[in-house]
C-alpha cells in the first residue's frame, strides 16, 4: 500500500513540475506546426534549446528579465527563418531532415568548447547565474506551502477507509468528465449512413460508406447544450484536481529554486498559451492552417500565399518552443545534452497522445506522459529486483516504453484521446 | 471588370455574342475585340519533348470559350501554366502575359487567382476533412481575419466574416449546396464537390474563370445543371475558359472554340465551323469528316454505308502511294 | 663463453623497472610496458620529461634518452595517463596537439603513446598538403562508410517512399551486435562480422513481414510511418543503453595497429574496412544494375505503379530492399565500431545527420546518389577542419551543405525534380 501510495505521489509530483508544463509549452508549439498546419517539425529541441540560451546567456550578462524573454524568442524566430526559406516549398520530408539536423547542430554549437565563455559547452550554464531575477518577482514569500491544507491526514489521521472514499470519489469524477464530453458528440442517425448519389441511388462502396461516416459526424448533435456542458466539466475538473491534493499532499518551498513560484508561473503560462492558440486557430487564419495542411494547391489556387503562412505558422510554433525551453531550464540548467534528440520525440509523444489538432491535447498529453513514465520506473524499481533490473535500468526501461507507446499510438490511435479521428488521417 | 456579378451583362444575350465574333478572324492565334487575356510565347519542354508551344492566344472577355483537342495535345498542361501550376521552360525568354489589360509579373498559382483569375481542377480539390461551409469561407479573398497579427483580436474581422458567410450561403443556395453546408466535403458524391469547387473559386468575385474538364466523371442529369450555372457565369459577365473532351458540351455552350494538338495551336472559331476546319479533323482521327462526333443520331445506317465506302477510297490511295 | 654473451642480456633484464634513460621494457605476464618516442619533424628530441599517472593517481616522471625515446614498466593494468611537460621541450619545439594521452597498459604488452610535437620553423604549406591528404583518406573512408548505409536509406525512399529515421539505429546495432558477438563471445572477428551482416538484414526481414508491409496494406500514411521509425529510433536507443550501459564499447579490444602509406597514416582496420566497403558496394551496384532482381529493385524506386502494371512483384523487391539495407547498415556500423574503436548507444545521432545529408545531397530515392553524396559528405566533414572550420563544427559543415542545396537544386545531384513537390 504504501509503495503504491509513494509512486501515486511521485507522479502527481512530476505531473505538476515546471518541466512538464515546459513540455507542454513546447507541445503546443507542435501542434501548431504538426497537429495544425501538417508541418514535420522534428527539431523542437533545437527551438527550445535556443530559447533557453538566447535567455540564460542574456541575463547571465546582466540584462533585464524581459530583454532575456524577447532575446530568447529572437532567437528561435530566425532560426525558424533560416530553417523555413529553402523547404517549405518542398515536400514535408525535407522539412523533417532539416530540422532534425539544425536541432543536432545547435546542441553540437552549444556544447562546443569554442564557446565555453557564452554557453558553458558540455557543462552548460548553472541554474543560478539566470534565475535571480526570475525567483526576485516572487511574491510567495519563504516558507513551505503544503498543498492542499486540508487533506486525508486531518481525517482519521488518514486511515485506509478514508483514502479508498477519496479514490472512489475522484474515479467517480473523472468518470463524470468523460461521459459528460461524450454526450455532447452526436451519434450517426441510422438514416444517414448510406449515401445517396446524384440519382437518388444508395450505393455502398467503402469510399460512400468513409462519406456517409465523414457526414454523419460533423453534424454535432448535442444532448445537453455547450455552456451548461462546459460549467460541468469545468466543476468536475476543479473537484478532480483538489481531490488529487487532498489525497497526495505535496509540499514545496514556496519560492526557492523548484518551488510553488515556478510552478504557479508555469502553469499559468500554459494556460495562456492554450488560450492564444484557441484565438489564432478559431480565426481565418487557423482555417488557412487547416486548408494548407489538407490540400496546398487548392489554396493556392484561391489567391492565398502559401508559404508565407506556413512560414508564419513555424515561427509561431518555434516561439512557443523557445518559451518551452526556457520554463525547461528555469529550475534546473542549461545542459545542451538533455535538450537533444529524445526531448523532440518527447514532445511528439505528448501531443500525439493527448490529441493534435486539438486545443488540450497536448497538456494533457505531456501530464499524462510525464505521470505514466515516472509510473512505469516506479512499479519497475518496486517489484522488479535490481538483478533483473537496476536503477539506471529502469529508467531506460521507461523510455523504451515511451518509443513503443509512440509507434502503437501512431498505429492504432492517431488521434490520441482528445482528437477527433475524421479530422486526423494524415498524410505528406 | 467593371460589370457586377449581380447586373447582367451585355453578352447574355447570344445575337450580342454572335455579332461581337462574327466579326473576329477564324484562325489560330487571332486578335479578339477586348480581349482579358493575352499570352504569348509558352513554351514547355520535358526532356526532349515539346509538351506545349503556343506562340500567340487571345482570350475575349464576357464568353465562353472552350479549349479542346485530342488527348496528348497538351491541353491541361497549358491550363496549369497560365494558371501558374507550371513553369514554362520559355519562363525567362519571352513568355509574357497580360490580363485585363495589366501584364502579370508574378505568375505563380496564387498571384494569378488574386488577380482575377481563378481555376477548378480536373480531379476536385475539394478540402474533405473541413465543412463545406469552411471550404466556401477559403474561397474569399482580401479577409482581415487571414492576417496574423489581427487575427487574435475578433472584433477586427467578425463584422468581416459575417459578410463573408452570407455570401457563401447564397452561392450555396445557387448551387444548391446550402443544406450541405456543416458537413464534411468529403462527404459529398463527386458532382456536388465539382459543384462545390466552382461555388468556391466565385467566393472571390473573379473574373476569368478556368474550368479544367468539368464535365470529368459526371453523370448526366448533373452536366445540364452544371452548364446552366456556366451559362449564368457568363451571363453574370465573368469570362469562362474551360477544357473539355464531351463535344456536345463544346456545341452545346461555347461561344468561341480553341484547338490545341501536340502542344500548339491548330485552329480557333465558333464552335460549329472548327468541326469542319481540316487542320481540326486531321487532329483528330484523320478521317471521317462532316460527321458530328458527338451526335450518335448520325449513325445511320446511310451514314455506315458512306463511311465504309470512304475507308475503301482510302485504302486504295494509300495502296497506290505506296 | 654463452655467459659472457648473455650477460649484456642479464644487465638489461635486471635494469631497474622505471625512469632508466636508455633501457628497453619487456613486457611480462605480469608487467606491462608504456613507452613512446617525442619526434618532431626534424629529429628525436632528447631530455623532455614525461609525468606517467596510473589509475590510482601516482605519478612517476620518466625522461627521454638521447634517441628520444622513453619508457615506463608498470605492475598494474588499466589506464594510464601520460602528460608531456611543455616547459622542458626546447625553446623552438611544441606540442601540436594534446599534451596529454590516456592508454590502457596490460600486460604481456607493450602500450604505445604518440605526443606529437613540432619545431617552430614548421613549414605549414607542406604539412598542409599532408593534413590534406591524411584528410582526404579519413575523408574517403567515412564517405565509404556512409555509403553502405545511406544506400538502403536512398533505396527505401524510393521503393516506399518512407524516410527511416531509424536507420542510424539500425547501423549502430551492427556495431552493438559486433561487440557482443566478438568481443564478449570471442568468436573470431570475420565470422562474427558475417553472423552480424546477417542479423541485421533479419531485423529488416523481420520489420518489412510484421510492421511496415502490413502498414502499408492499412494504407497508413506516410507522416504516420515516418513517426513510427521515430518511435522505433527511440525505443531501439535506449535498448541499447539498457543493454550495454552509457559507456562506448569496442568490437576488438587490442589496440589498433597503424600503417603508413606515403604521408597517410590509418589503422589497418580502416585500410581493411575501405577494401571491404568498395568491394560490397561495388556487388551492389554491379546487383542493381545487371540483375533481373536489381533492375526491378530500380523500376519500383522509379515508379512503383508502373513496375506493379508491368508485373514485377513489388512486395517482394520491398522485403528485399529491407533485408539487403539493414544488412549493408549492419555491416556498416560494424566497419564503423571498427575505424572508430568503439560505439555507444547514441553513436546514431552523428551518423543520422550525415547520412540524411548524403542522401539527400545525392537525390532521395537514387543509390547511385547515396554513393556520390556519402563520399562528398565524407570528405567534406573530414577536411573541413583542415580547411579552417574548427572541430567541433565539422557536423556542421554537412548541414550547411545540405541547407544550401536545397536553396538551389533541392533533388540533389542525382535526383528528379518531380520528386520533390
Amino acid at each position: 500500500m504504501d509503495t503504491i501510495q509513494a509512486i501515486l505521489n511521485s507522479m502527481l509530483r512530476e505531473a505538476i513540475s515546471p518541466q512538464t508544463a515546459a513540455v507542454a509549452i513546447a507541445a503546443i508549439g507542435l501542434n501548431v506546426h504538426f497537429g495544425f498546419t501538417g508541418l514535420l517539425n522534428i527539431g523542437q529541441s533545437g527551438f527550445m534549446l535556443l530559447g533557453a540560451y538566447g535567455f540564460a546567456i542574456s541575463i547571465g550578462h546582466g540584462l533585464p528579465l524581459v530583454v532575456g524573454v524577447l532575446l530568447g524568442f529572437a532567437a528561435a524566430l530566425v532560426f525558424a527563418l533560416v530553417l523555413g526559406a529553402p523547404t517549405l516549398k518542398l515536400r514535408g520530408d525535407y522539412l523533417a531532415i532539416v530540422t532534425i539536423s539544425a536541432a543536432e547542430i545547435i546542441r553540437y554549437v552549444g556544447r562546443s568548447a569554442l564557446l565555453t565563455d557564452f554557453t558553458g559547452a558540455a557543462q552548460g550554464l548553472q541554474g543560478v547565474s539566470y534565475r535571480t531575477p526570475f525567483t526576485n518577482l516572487s511574491f510567495f514569500g519563504d516558507g513551505d506551502t503544503t498543498l492542499s491544507p486540508f487533506n486525508i491526514y486531518d481525517i482519521a489521521g488518514g486511515a485506509v477507509w478514508v483514502r479508498l472514499v477519496g479514490w472512489l470519489l475522484l474515479a467517480a469524477c473523472v468518470t463524470g468528465i468523460v461521459l459528460v464530453a461524450k454526450a455532447g458528440k452526436g451519434r450517426p442517425t441510422k438514416a444517414r449512413r448510406a449515401s445517396r448519389d446524384a440519382d437518388g441511388l444508395v450505393t455502398a462502396t467503402p469510399a460512400t460508406e468513409r462519406r456517409a461516416d465523414l457526414g454523419a459526424d460533423a453534424r454535432q448533435v448535442a444532448v445537453v447544450s455547450p455552456p451548461v456542458r462546459r460549467t460541468v466539466i469545468g466543476v468536475l475538473v476543479a473537484v478532480s484536481v483538489f481531490l488529487l491534493f487532498f489525497l497526495m499532499p505535496t509540499s514545496y518551498q514556496d519560492t526557492g529554486v523548484s518551488g510553488w513560484w515556478v510552478r504557479v508561473i508555469a502553469w499559468l503560462l500554459v494556460a495562456v498559451c492554450l488560450l492564444v492558440v484557441y484565438l489564432l486557430v478559431r480565426s481565418p487564419w487557423g482555417r488557412l492552417l487547416r486548408g494548407i495542411r489538407e490540400d496546398e494547391d487548392a489554396i493556392r489556387s484561391l489567391g492565398k500565399n502559401v508559404f508565407a503562412i506556413k512560414m508564419q505558422a513555424l515561427i509561431i510554433g518555434g516561439l512557443f518552443g523557445a518559451l518551452g525551453g526556457m520554463l525547461y531550464v528555469l529550475p534546473a540548467s542549461v545542459q545542451p545534452d538533455s535538450m537533444g534528440r529524445s526531448l523532440t520525440f518527447f514532445c511528439y509523444t505528448a501531443l500525439l497522445l493527448g490529441g493534435a489538432a486539438t486545443i488540450f491535447g497536448p497538456a494533457l498529453g505531456a501530464v499524462i506522459f510525464y505521470a505514466a513514465r515516472i509510473m512505469i520506473k516506479g512499479v519497475a524499481n518496486a517489484y522488479i529486483p535490481d538483478s533483473i533490473m537496476n536503477g539506471q535500468q529502469t529508467e531506460q526501461f521507461s523510455f523504451i516504453v515511451v518509443g513503443v507507446a509512440l509507434m502503437l499510438i501512431v498505429i492504432f490511435r492517431p488521434q490520441g484521446i482528445l482528437g477527433n479521428k475524421r479530422e486526423l488521417r494524415f498524410n505528406v | 471588370m467593371s460589370e457586377s456579378t449581380v447586373a447582367r451583362s451585355d453578352l447574355a444575350d447570344p445575337t450580342a455574342r454572335r455579332a461581337l465574333m462574327s466579326g473576329v478572324d477564324a484562325t489560330p492565334g487571332s486578335a479578339k475585340p477586348d480581349p482579358i487575356l493575352v499570352v504569348d510565347n509558352i513554351v514547355r519542354a520535358f526532356g526532349g519533348m515539346t509538351a506545349v508551344d503556343v506562340s500567340h492566344l487571345e482570350v475575349q472577355r464576357g464568353i465562353i470559350t472552350a479549349l479542346i483537342g485530342p488527348n496528348g495535345a497538351g491541353k491541361t498542361t497549358f491550363f496549369n501554366l497560365i494558371t501558374g501550376f507550371d513553369r514554362p521552360t520559355s519562363a525567362k525568354n519571352g513568355a509574357h502575359w497580360s490580363f485585363d489589360g495589366a501584364t502579370l509579373d508574378k505568375t505563380s498559382a496564387s498571384s494569378v487567382a488574386k488577380a482575377g483569375m481563378v481555376r477548378t481542377f480536373q480531379l476536385t480539390k475539394a478540402l474533405s476533412r473541413m465543412t463545406v461551409m469552411d471550404n466556401m469561407m477559403l474561397g474569399a479573398q482580401g479577409q482581415a481575419g487571414e492576417n496574423l497579427l489581427k487575427c487574435v483580436f475578433k472584433p477586427l474581422w467578425s463584422g468581416q466574416e459575417r459578410a463573408i458567410e452570407e455570401k457563401a450561403k447564397d452561392l450555396l443556395q445557387r448551387f444548391k449546396l446550402l443544406e450541405k453546408k456543416d458537413d464534411y466535403a468529403g462527404s459529398l458524391s463527386g458532382g456536388q464537390r465539382k459543384l462545390l469547387e466552382m461555388a468556391r473559386a466565385l467566393m472571390s468575385d473573379p473574373k476569368m474563370i478556368m474550368l479544367d474538364e468539368p464535365m470529368a466523371g459526371v453523370n448526366p442529369a448533373l452536366t445540364q445543371s452544371l452548364l446552366g450555372h456556366i451559362q449564368s457565369l457568363r451571363d453574370d459577365g465573368t469570362t469562362v475558359l474551360f477544357v473539355e473532351h464531351d463535344m456536345h458540351v463544346v456545341r452545346h455552350i461555347s461561344d468561341w472554340v480553341a484547338v490545341m494538338a501536340e502542344g500548339r495551336l491548330v485552329a480557333e472559331g465558333p464552335a460549329d465551323t472548327v468541326m469542319s476546319d481540316t487542320a481540326v479533323i486531321d487532329a483528330y482521327l484523320g478521317a471521317h469528316h462532316d460527321t458530328d462526333l458527338g451526335d450518335d443520331a448520325l449513325l445511320s445506317d446511310e451514314a455506315m454505308v458512306e463511311m465504309q465506302q470512304e475507308v475503301k477510297a482510302e485504302e486504295a490511295e494509300r495502296e497506290e502511294e505506296a | 663463453m654463452a655467459l659472457l654473451l648473455l650477460a649484456p642480456l642479464l644487465l638489461l633484464v635486471a635494469a631497474p623497472p622505471a625512469g632508466a634513460v636508455g633501457t628497453l621494457c619487456l613486457p611480462t605476464k605480469t608487467q606491462a610496458c608504456i613507452a613512446g618516442t617525442v619526434r618532431s619533424e626534424a629529429g628525436v628530441v632528447p631530455n623532455v620529461k614525461l609525468t606517467v599517472t596510473d589509475p590510482s593517481g601516482t605519478s612517476q616522471e620518466v625522461v627521454t634518452g638521447d634517441d628520444g625515446r622513453w619508457n615506463v614498466q608498470v605492475t598494474k593494468e588499466g589506464a594510464y595517463k601520460i602528460t608531456l611537460q611543455e616547459d622542458t621541450l626546447p625553446d623552438n619545439v611544441a606540442v601540436s596537439g594534446a599534451n596529454e594521452v590516456t592508454v590502457q597498459a596490460k600486460f604481456d604488452a607493450t602500450a604505445p603513446v604518440l605526443i606529437p610535437v613540432r619545431t617552430s620553423a614548421y613549414v605549414s604549406s607542406t604539412s598542409k598538403f599532408d593534413e590534406l591528404l591524411q584528410s582526404s583518406a579519413s575523408g574517403l573512408r567515412l564517405g565509404l562508410l556512409l555509403a553502405l548505409a545511406s544506400i538502403g536509406l536512398s533505396l527505401i525512399y524510393g521503393t516506399t517512399g518512407l524516410s527511416n529515421f531509424a536507420h542510424a539505429e539500425q547501423v549502430t546495432l551492427g556495431g552493438i551486435l559486433g561487440y557482443f558477438i566478438v568481443n564478449v563471445h570471442g568468436i573470431n572477428l570475420w565470422l562474427g562480422g558475417l553472423l552480424v551482416i546477417a542479423l541485421c538484414g533479419f531485423t529488416g526481414w523481420f520489420q518489412d513481414r510484421i510492421m511496415w508491409q502490413p502498414l502499408r496494406r492499412r494504407g497508413l500514411g506516410l507522416t504516420q510511418l515516418m513517426i513510427v521509425t521515430i518511435g522505433l529510433s527511440l525505443a531501439m536507443q535506449y535498448t541499447f543503453q539498457y543493454t550495454v550501459g552509457a559507456r562506448t564499447v569496442r568490437v576488438v579490444q587490442d589496440n589498433p595497429t597503424v600503417r603508413t602509406l606515403g604521408p597517410i597514416t590509418l589503422t589497418n582496420q580502416s585500410f581493411v574496412a575501405m577494401g571491404i566497403s568498395i568491394v560490397v558496394i561495388a556487388a551492389v551496384g554491379f546487383a542493381l544494375l545487371r540483375t533481373r532482381i536489381g533492375r526491378a529493385t530500380r523500376a519500383v524506386s522509379d515508379n512503383p505503379a508502373l513496375a506493379a502494371a508491368s508485373g514485377i512483384d513489388v512486395d517482394r523487391v520491398i522485403r528485399l530492399v529491407w533485408t539487403v539495407a539493414m544488412a549493408l547498415a549492419g555491416l556498416s556500423g560494424l566497419l564503423y565500431a571498427l575505424v572508430t574503436n568503439g560505439i555507444k548507444w547514441d553513436s546514431g545521432l552523428q551518423i543520422l545527420l550525415l547520412l540524411f545529408a548524403a542522401v539527400t545531397l545525392g537525390g532521395l530515392g537514387t543509390a547511385f546518389g547515396a554513393l556520390v553524396g556519402s563520399l562528398i559528405i565524407g570528405l567534406v566533414v573530414e577536411l573541413s577542419p583542415v580547411l579552417g572550420m574548427p572541430g567541433d563544427f565539422k557536423y556542421a559543415t554537412a548541414l550547411l551543405i545540405l541547407i544550401l542545396l536545397l536553396l538551389v537544386r533541392p533533388q540533389g545531384l542525382l535526383g528528379r525534380p518531380e520528386r520533390i513537390g
